[in-house]
């Protein structure tokens, strides 16, 4: 199957620097609110920044576009993410960073699809998005749309057990459009999610459901391309999952340390201090 | 239900002495709703969906393993491309028709009441109302209209959507009102909840008011009567009716107002007719908390309307298991019972 040329893949600008740019936009945005699901953002800029940039079809100026491929943000908790990631992308403009959490706002803490452009669902109760991903997929199917649906979903949605009765549906309606983005990160509300149930050999479960599985390293962007790459190109009747081990704060090295990550929190001095420590790696 | 009582099924009952005669048995799921005198219509649901579906390519069915059982099977024979069978799954059901509608679909996703309400209730909220997706949701076995006890007893549908934004509830009656609610669910561009009658489905309303149709949102009186006023929907429309006739006979005069959609309301009708003076009944198949009586108390409290008021409704306790005529009669919702009552406060 030819890659058709891509919305974010025509830029000349490395993927590398569009991550950094969703992680200073991210942090931008939690300094407005002195809050925010920020280690999240920072683990998962690079799934986002190879997913906009890479991997989906998109019209910047028209996201309800009929042939767009669809991103689900199952954890709407990542909204301040996908936010900084659709400014970065065109599809939100960078002034509305001061708005984020407000009153009125169109960015609310967590995402919402009647509030954002470029917000395909209502996420945040988790274990929802996969199961309307099949949904979406068979949709298109039906109208022989041939755009693909992405899901970004997190390690502890694997809890879910509705996430595996999409899973097992996935299969059973053979959705060779539907691209399932799991941010292992191995956090979740009450502590690390291997240590709550039973996850593990992620890979070899989701394969013995009939999926097509790849497991990369979440943080490095070749790995991430080449991981789109194939599930795009895939010749099978076969859903596709890319489990991406990311690191919570990555790229800002004095929070990735902090022992309790889910919901990091920031000092007020903080914020600036992350970004200095952000700008001194920014790519050149 | 008060803070001392306490389930009391275990304890050991009477062995009825004509085992193999003339005992009425648990009814099965696909049982018909007994209803003496009337015409019956099989399957209306499944029919109107096909012709509903002839005009309307959106239109698609959804089921988790219980298309027999809601009369989508009919659908899915007559239009199998257009029927997804979504395994035993319901929050897949409806996470999937939320997919679907975001496609541009109009999704009829069928199953059971109970596990409409109870299992999926929080993808029906946030997957499909919250974003106020026309999936159109068609439960079988609503309120007590099963045998085999609470697990398959939704006694408090009604009550768990009523607190859900966007979502229109419907309640019909006979196979009028579910034929009828069909095309009106399609032309309403949100999401709907209707509890469904299966299989062969008695016409009622018609026999009664000759010119009835379902309106969506549209409270109709379909008998006028002097001294007593109920308010009814689904079943329960049909026992008020029947009870009526019975009641005329002792010069009890009864005025039927069926009200087949529990939300929104069509309080100004119900105001209008609550205001008249007679002793009005609420009387609906579910139970006495959160359902139609409570709805229409509130409408009648806030407008300053004041009526002798009496409910007619399931009580609050999860219900016995056995055949359905005889639970009907045990909680009052047969048409002796429902007769009996109104002629005790009069």
């Amino acid at each position: 199957m030819a890659t058709p040329a891509r919305a974010g893949a025509a830029s000349n600008m490395s993927l590398a620097m569009r991550a950094w740019n969703i992680r200073r936009k991210a942090l931008l945005m939690g300094e407005v609110q002195g809050q925010g699901y920020i280690g999240q953002a920072l683990g998962v800029a690079d799934v986002l920044a190879a997913s906009y940039f890479h991997a989906l079809d998109y019209r910047r100026e028209d996201p309800e576009w009929e042939g767009r491929d669809r991103f689900l943000l199952s954890i709407g908790h990542y909204a301040i993410a996908l936010y900084a990631a659709l400014m970065e992308a065109g599809i939100l403009p960078d002034d509305e960073i001061a708005t984020y959490g407000m009153d009125d706002s169109r960015l609310p803490m967590s995402g919402m699809a009647s509030y954002t452009p470029g917000m395909e669902i209502t996420g945040g109760s988790l274990g929802q998005g996969l199961g309307i991903a099949v949904g979406v997929a068979l949709g298109l199917k039906r109208k022989k749309n041939p755009a693909f649906v992405f899901n970004l979903m997190s390690d502890g949605e694997l809890g879910e057990g509705s996430t595996w009765e999409a899973v097992m549906s996935a299969t059973q309606w053979q959705l060779d459009n539907l691209i399932c983005i799991v941010d292992f990160n191995n956090q979740q509300a009450d502590g690390p999610t291997r240590d709550a149930l039973a996850v593990g050999a992620e890979a070899p479960k989701w394969e013995a459901f009939g999926w097509h599985a790849q497991e990369v390293d979440g943080n490095d962007l070749n790995a991430l391309v080449e991981a789109f790459d194939a599930a795009r190109a895939l010749d099978a009747p076969k859903s596709r999952v890319i489990i991406c081990n990311t690191t919570m704060c990555k790229g800002v090295d004095f929070l990735e340390a902090r022992e309790i990550t889910h919901f990091v929190r920031v000092e007020a001095d903080e914020w600036s201090k992350a970004l200095a420590r952000l700008d001194e790696g920014k790519p050149q | 239900m008060t803070l001392a009582s306490q389930a009391r099924k275990y304890e050991p009952r009477a062995i009825p002495t004509n085992v193999g005669e003339a005992q009425v048995k648990t009814s099965a799921m696909i049982a018909s709703l007994a209803a003496e005198g009337y015409d019956t219509v099989s399957a209306p649901f499944g029919h109107a969906l096909i012709d509903a579906a002839q005009n309307d390519d959106r239109i698609i069915g959804l089921t988790a393993d219980l298309s027999k059982y809601t009369d989508m099977h009919v659908f899915a024979k007559a239009m199998p491309e257009r029927f997804y069978q979504m395994g035993m799954a319901e929050q897949l059901l409806f996470s999937a028709a939320s997919g679907m509608a975001k496609e541009g679909f109009l999704p009829f996703a069928a199953t059971y009441a109970v596990f409409a309400s109870r299992r999926a209730y929080d993808f029906i909220a946030m997957a499909i109302a919250e974003q106020n997706l026309p999936v159109k949701i068609t439960c079988a076995l609503p309120g007590l209209t099963s045998g085999y006890g609470p697990s398959h007893q939704a006694f408090e549908d009604l009550a768990i959507f009523r607190g859900l934004p966007n979502m229109v509830l419907i309640d019909p009656c006979d196979a009028v009102d579910v034929a009828g609610m069909v095309p009106e669910m399609i032309a309403h561009p949100g999401p709907v909840y209707a509890r469904l009658l299966r299989g062969r489905v008695p016409s009622v309303l018609t026999r009664h008011k000759p010119d009835y149709r379902f309106q969506l949102g549209k409270a109709q009186l379909i008998r006028n009567g002097a001294d007593v006023l109920v308010i009814s929907s689904g079943i329960m429309t049909m026992r008020a009716l029947d009870a009526a006739e019975q009641l005329a006979r002792d010069a009890v005069d009864v005025a039927v107002l069926h009200v087949p959609t529990i939300k929104p309301l069509d309080e100004a009708t119900i105001l209008a007719e609550a205001a008249r003076g007679r002793l009005c009944v609420v009387a609906e198949n579910h139970t006495e908390n959160g359902g139609l009586g409570e709805a229409v108390a509130k409408a009648l409290m806030l407008a300053g309307v004041r009526p002798e008021f009496r409910m007619i409704a399931l009580p609050d306790e999860f219900l016995e298991a056995g055949a359905l005529p005889t639970l009907h009669d045990m909680y009052g919702i047969s048409t002796a019972g429902v007769a009996r009552q109104i002629k005790g406060w009069l």
